[in-house]
């Protein structure tokens, strides 16, 4: 009895914070898509990004929304205010429209993506019964993580670290100033 | 009530849509990018809610991978913005046609 009423909170705990969580993240997008000024955009992609470490927790991936906060929020971020505070991008943003009908043929675009989507949704795996990562995360999730990436996907994981030197080597590359 | 997976991919589409809104209607390439940074997290949530749908860590190792892969393309695409932002003084993406005929 006690168990199931822990379960229920527990519940009522995810619904709370994802319905705060959710408008938020939603609202953010669209503030960082439709701000002028792309400092506000910046900004409010980061608040995106904690949200959606937010919703990583409620999921159980606690490791992965240590690095969401840590690497996106933090590191990707960074690199971006930095990149817009070097090149100085004032409020210069072109409004004219280069093809016309472009906007409004880009939102019609995206509506008819979003139908698609939610159709899919409604068909097949709306009404899926969340299983529990109780069983995967028994030994704690950053252990169960390490675990499973050192073994099945240890490929992968060294080809990400020698991505990740290809990709360092070349920002230095591109730049360096040429003589 | 529960939040049920499907309230989840929900917000992933709805997210995923408004990155590919930017992505279409923005002119700042740096805003380009953000907006392509927003689309790889909206699929990032529908992985890590399918992994706890199918009650296995795959989905998470996944995203994880999908982030790795995320900070690679920014350094690479923001060096190429900073040379090209030398060359031509502009971040805009009309002003990047060389290419054109």
């Amino acid at each position: 009895m006690t168990r199931l009423l822990a379960a229920t909170s527990a519940e009522q705990a995810e619904l709370v914070v994802f319905v705060v969580l959710a408008p938020v993240a939603v609202v953010s997008a669209l503030g960082m898509v439709l701000n002028r000024n792309a400092v506000y955009s910046a900004l409010l992609l980061v608040v995106n990004f904690f949200c959606l470490a937010g919703f990583y927790v409620l999921l159980e991936a606690q490791f992965v929304a240590a690095v969401q906060v840590i690497v996106y929020a933090g590191a990707i971020m960074v690199l971006f205010l930095f990149v817009l505070m070097l090149l100085g991008i004032g409020n210069d943003e072109v409004l004219k429209e280069t093809i016309r009908g472009q906007r409004p043929a880009a939102v019609l675009l995206t509506l008819g993506l979003l139908v698609a989507l939610v159709g899919a949704l409604l068909a097949g795996v709306f009404d899926a019964e969340p299983a529990s990562l109780a069983q995967a995360n028994a030994g704690g999730n950053v252990q169960a993580i390490g675990r499973i990436l050192f073994t099945r996907y240890t490929f992968a994981f060294e080809a990400a670290g020698i991505l990740l030197v290809v990709a360092a080597v070349g920002a230095l590359v591109l730049g360096k100033r040429q003589p | 009530m529960r939040v049920g997976p499907g309230a989840y991919l929900l917000l992933s589409a709805l997210l995923f849509g408004i990155g590919v809104t930017g992505v279409l209607i923005r002119r700042n390439a740096i805003v380009v990018f953000m907006c392509v940074e927003l689309m790889l997290n909206a699929v990032n949530l529908s992985f890590i809610t399918f992994a706890k749908t199918n009650g296995n860590l795959d989905g998470q190792v996944l995203a994880f991978f999908v982030m790795v892969v995320a900070a690679a393309e920014v350094v690479v695409g923001l060096g190429i913005l900073v040379a090209i932002f030398r060359k031509r003084s502009s971040a805009s993406v009309d002003d990047v046609n060389l290419l054109k005929g």
